[in-house]
């Protein structure tokens, strides 16, 4: 159990020292342009048809769920407000984290885990450069960048598919949905949802390059590092969520 | 001749599983020196040690009179451009062509213009044998092609010293040779080397010195001829494995 409590300890430990050492390597020199870009164009062009459907799929089912839901009560005209308020609060920045933290934190740590078992990472120090440079740096600012705009583009098509949903299945008409979504929607929802996917991301790339660093025993360390991401971090998203969506309300609301 | 490397007292363990209980050497420029010993003895992890990869516990390293083995990581980097590390599998990066891979660290450390780059790793690839390769990714390479390409990689800088983890080992015997050539071309540029191998052959052919360790130390070390005609049983068994 104290064992447990210790490396747990050491751990953390361990990744905020990766980030203090990637934030040094942000803001001084040597800077990898060229790998910056190369992982935004997998990171965020590669994730962004993925991500545009699971929003506006999501826009299409909330709407028709508040939609029959709230008409019992006679609250149809609430579904535009209700409906962009979830996505772009909540809904769209958590599913947009979770499918980043799925498809790219595994795929970083199983890459920089390969590159582990097989000296490459070594390589990277021999040959006088730094691995947290080279990897870790381009890795965590691409997905910093990305995160927080591949969920408002999802929270805006989500809201797309809403609004098709209102307007067909509730005869909503298009200028009453579009108006009561910009009463609703403030710019301080949408920054909030950033700041949010912002945090995510440091999570998401920071644990991936971690777990990627500490690979051992083969190709079996590298399935099983690429498994403890996904888990990890999601965990951290959903419960971190709760106390970040806290500190949003006491800050603005 | 000056030592251009200096091994002094060291002492490395993991996980209280002691490694070296105290291994000195010299390399002497222009020289090469094979570090030979059974399996398990540390041989790879000395020469980690040598450039920083593995921190040793406790002596001293010194590289060209200056003690190295206390500094950071980041003052480690400039070493490393003077003391190369040749891995035994090649360690090649496997997303980039072999051009690249020899051309990362001209990229790195050198202020040279794309095309000087180019000539340069044109030039290095000839010495390997590697220059019709230069498009292939590592995949598809023999492991004797990346373990050239590896080579070609550790000297594009020039460095003062190559460190050769076991370049010869599970490689067929013309690929051996080929390795051995590339070795041979080195140590005539005027290149210091340190070869840990396995291959009493192959060291015979290239080293002007040898260190065995045994338990942790250095259980003989002398030049090639004295290795040759030591009565010692313990190098007689190295010998005697030919």
């Amino acid at each position: 159990m104290i064992s447990s409590v210790k490396s747990q300890l050491q751990q953390t430990g361990e990744v905020f020292r990766l980030f203090q050492q990637s934030l040094h390597g942000m803001f001084t020199a040597p800077f990898y342009w060229g790998r910056l870009f190369e992982q935004i164009i997998h990171l965020g062009i590669g994730s962004l048809s993925i991500t545009l459907v699971i929003g506006f799929v999501t826009g299409l089912v909330m709407t028709l769920q508040f939609g029959y839901g709230l008409a019992k009560f006679g609250g149809t005209l609430y579904v535009p407000a209700i409906v962009s308020l979830s996505l772009v609060k909540e809904i769209c920045p958590i599913f947009t984290s979770l499918l980043i933290a799925g498809r790219i934190g595994s795929g970083m740590s199983a890459e920089i885990g390969a590159m582990q078992v097989t000296q490459q990472v070594d390589a990277i120090r021999a040959l006088g450069t730094s691995p947290t440079r080279v990897l870790v740096v381009p890795r965590l600012l691409a997905t910093i960048i990305s995160l927080p705009l591949l969920a408002t583009l999802s929270s805006f098509v989500g809201i797309l598919g809403g609004l098709i949903i209102a307007h067909t299945e509730f005869n909503m008409p298009v200028g009453f949905y579009v108006n009561k979504v910009l009463r609703t929607i403030k710019l301080v929802d949408v920054f909030g949802s950033m700041a949010k996917c912002f945090f995510f991301a440091i999570v998401i790339a920071l644990l991936a390059c971690y777990r990627g660093f500490k690979t051992s025993e083969g190709t079996q360390g590298v399935g099983t590092a690429a498994q403890w991401v996904v888990v990890r971090t999601s965990i951290i998203i959903l419960i971190s969520d709760f106390f970040l969506s806290k500190a949003i309300i006491l800050l603005f609301e | 001749m000056e030592n251009i490397l200096e091994v002094k007292n060291v002492f490395k363990s993991f996980e209280g599983k002691e490694v070296h209980r105290g291994v000195s050497f010299t390399l002497q420029e222009g020289e090469t020196l094979g570090l030979l010993g059974p399996s398990g003895t540390g041989k790879s992890v000395l020469l980690r040690s040598l450039i920083g990869l593995d921190i040793i516990d406790e002596g001293e390293i010194f590289y060209r009179g200056k003690r190295i083995d206390l500094l950071s990581e980041k003052q480690f980097c400039q070493i490393r451009t003077k003391i190369s590390y040749s891995f035994q599998n090649g360690a090649l990066f496997d997303s980039i062509s072999v051009f690249e891979n020899v051309a990362y660290p001209l990229f790195e450390h050198t202020q040279l213009k794309e095309l000087e780059v180019e000539k340069r790793v044109m030039e290095i690839l000839e010495v390997v044998n590697m220059a019709d390769a230069r498009d292939l990714k590592p995949s598809d390479l023999s492991g004797g092609m990346q373990k050239r390409v590896g080579l070609a990689r550790s000297m594009a800088l020039q460095p003062d010293i190559l460190l050769y983890d076991e370049p010869t080992a599970g490689l067929d015997p013309i690929n051996v040779e080929m390795v051995l050539e590339v070795m041979k071309k080195f140590k005539a540029q005027g290149f210091s080397g340190v070869f840990v191998t396995h291959d009493i052959p192959a060291a015979l052919k290239i080293c002007d010195r040898v260190v065995i360790l045994k338990q942790g130390k250095v259980g003989f070390s002398g030049t090639i001829s004295e290795f040759e005609k030591s009565t010692d049983p313990f190098v007689q068994s190295f010998l005697t494995g030919l």
